[in-house]
């Protein structure tokens, strides 16, 4: 019975410990975003006194304008991040379901040796070849130009990956024949049978495409040289510089900036999200 | 599936697979191919600034041995790889230990979606921002860390974080970490829920306890995911820049300067010496390729494999037969 007894009272304390554990972690996601925002709200003097504060304050405007006046320009850096993401993401959905599409539905010759290329240079990532891609963009004269990070995630192997796995189990190959019957061309089988199918997984690849798109650092920063053409993450990089110095309120203000269409993303899918990382969707 | 191929085959509808996988292939020929062989063939020139004529080295492998005897790149692969073992570890161990108790069918824990939403968030979130975001939160003399730890008394005075050799490693450490343990959770976790539950069903018809499952049945069939996320854990590491980058440039006295911070600061600072730095990105490159080779390997799709070997020995069987007939 005592028995019985002191290993209920273990369970209890184990369970307490491991709540416990979690709350401490959630709390540690939250507590570094949390002053960021509460901060942002702050005036810098208010800052200087107490950097620590979970009461929100009403310098918001004032902080705005101070960021503003100076390097940080949040709107163009806003308008440049969401051109290159919104256009790397539909373009690389697009042709990488297309590329699974030519592996799943069609006997080729090269097909194997293709697929086994795709798995190969899946992880190679483009930070060890950006010398090579610089000098090459430099040369045709397309630094500084969208279209050279727009158009490279046409071929982006792990996403056509992720699109065949996702194709094999969810397209049924009877539809299709019995589309061909019906004397549909290769091509409108793809855009008005095929895609819709795919959408759900689609869906999922574009949410992590964008993401990826958006918080991207380094090839931007290599190849985007005028300042007109900055995106999010780089402008964050003139908040460490000494103009900010003492602007505390702005800089949490514009940290604030930079990832907000981030948390609205997660917040709004972050169900969808999980699920697409267990599925694993994701590799960065 | 079968008998439809072999009526797609008899129509000949090949040249569309072609022409389907002709965009990839044209967009990865430029863009991806191109540039790494150029990036190859930079390698042994003397490329510097822009515009510059580029002339190849008489020495074909001086950039090599020049980067291969800088005292900063050496340092810089140390950094890499010691940032990224004070993060992988810890991160590994407390996503097992979530992962077992996610996982656990008798003792389960309430509101998991929720602490897994919050776990995984950072992952998301701009690392540049978070870097800065740390950059601030650590400030000196008057940030929020500093304000905790004078307020309960932890120091006197406020410690500066970013002249510390010791501090800044572990800040940029635990900031990796931070940013990973939530996504490296949920692909375990994933990994778990795929292990059969008959398993399960007979281990505990035999009596075994939480621990003894874990350990003896979850661990062992897990070997695969944990592989895996070791090495791309390794080639991201390996790849590390955005934090190390904004949050100190690398320093103090390059403690936190990675590979890729030595390649960005050789070829897009300075004397912009592209040759050298292709030459540290082929470093980086090979070391990496050897990383996909293995994970190639440990993916590959053994059920393909095992059915194609058997498809083979099933018509070789059957040639013979029919030749003995």
């Amino acid at each position: 019975m005592s028995h019985k007894a002191s290993s209920r009272n273990g369970n209890l304390a184990y369970k307490i410990f491991q709540y416990v554990v979690c709350i401490i972690l959630a709390i540690l996601s939250l507590f570094p975003f949390i002053v960021m925002i509460v901060n942002a709200t702050r005036s810098s003097a208010q800052i200087q006194a107490h950097a620590l504060s979970l009461i929100p304050s009403h310098y918001i405007k004032s902080n705005l304008a101070v960021l503003t006046s100076k390097t940080f320009h949040p709107l163009i850096a806003f308008r440049n991040s969401a051109i290159i993401s919104i256009g790397a993401t539909v373009l690389c959905v697009y042709f990488s379901t297309l590329t699974a599409y030519s592996i799943v539905a069609y006997d080729w010759k090269f097909k194997k040796p293709f697929f086994a290329i795709i798995m190969a240079i899946m992880m190679i990532p483009p930070t060890v070849t950006s010398i090579g891609f610089y000098q090459f963009m430099y040369k045709i004269g397309m630094t500084n130009n969208f279209a050279a990070l727009i158009l490279p995630p046409i071929a982006a192997p792990a996403t056509v990956f992720f699109m065949r796995q996702y194709m094999i189990p969810a397209l049924p190959m009877e539809i299709v024949q019995s589309a061909r019957i019906d004397g549909a061309g290769e091509f409108r089988i793809f855009n008005q049978i095929v895609l819709p199918l795919c959408k759900p997984g689609m869906a999922t690849q574009a949410i992590f495409i964008f993401v990826s798109q958006w918080n991207n650092l380094f090839i931007p920063m290599i190849l985007l040289t005028d300042k007109n053409k900055w995106t999010m993450p780089m402008m964050v990089s003139q908040l460490a510089g000494d103009m900010y110095k003492t602007e505390y309120g702005a800089v949490y203000l514009g940290l604030l900036l930079t990832v907000l269409p981030i948390f609205v993303i997660y917040f709004l899918l972050s169900k969808y999200i999980i699920a697409g990382v267990a599925l694993g969707g994701v590799k960065e | 599936m079968t008998g439809s191929q072999k009526h797609l085959k008899g129509m000949s509808y090949a040249r569309y697979g072609y022409l389907f996988a002709l965009p990839f292939i044209i967009v990865f020929l430029i863009f991806t191919l191109y540039p790494t062989v150029y990036t190859f063939v930079l390698a042994f020139t003397d490329a510097h600034g822009v515009g510059n004529e580029i002339k190849f080295l008489e020495e074909p492998f001086a950039n090599f041995s020049k980067i291969l005897s800088n005292k900063t790149f050496i340092n810089s692969m140390k950094n890499t790889v010691l940032l990224w073992i004070l993060n992988f570890i810890p991160q590994i161990t407390l996503a097992m230990v979530l992962t077992a108790w996610f996982t656990a069918r008798r003792v389960t824990i309430k509101g998991q979606g929720f602490f897994k939403i919050l776990f995984y968030m950072p992952n998301i979130i701009t690392a540049a921002t978070i870097a800065l975001l740390f950059h601030a939160l650590f400030g000196y003399p008057n940030g929020p860390i500093n304000e905790i730890i004078t307020t309960i008394g932890l120091r006197d005075s406020s410690y500066n974080f970013f002249t510390s050799k010791t501090a800044a490693r572990l800040i940029v450490a635990f900031i990796q970490f931070w940013i990973w343990y939530g996504n490296t959770m949920i692909v375990l976790i994933s990994g778990v829920l795929g292990i059969s539950p008959d398993i399960y069903e007979a281990a505990d018809i035999d009596g075994a306890n939480g621990s003894q499952i874990f350990f003896q049945i979850t661990i062992p069939n897990l070997k695969t995911v944990l592989l895996y996320t070791l090495v791309t854990s390794l080639i991201g590491g390996l790849n590390m820049f955005d934090v190390p980058q904004l949050f100190l440039q690398g320093g103090p006295d390059n403690a936190t300067g990675t590979a890729v911070v030595f390649i960005y600061s050789k070829a897009f600072t300075g004397k912009q010496l592209f040759g050298q730095a292709a030459a540290a990105s082929i470093i980086m490159f090979l070391i990496i390729a050897v990383c996909s080779a293995i994970l190639f390997y440990i993916m590959r799709d053994k059920d393909a494999i095992a059915a194609e070997k058997m498809k083979k020995a099933d018509m070789k069987a059957r040639r013979k037969g029919a030749s003995v007939i």
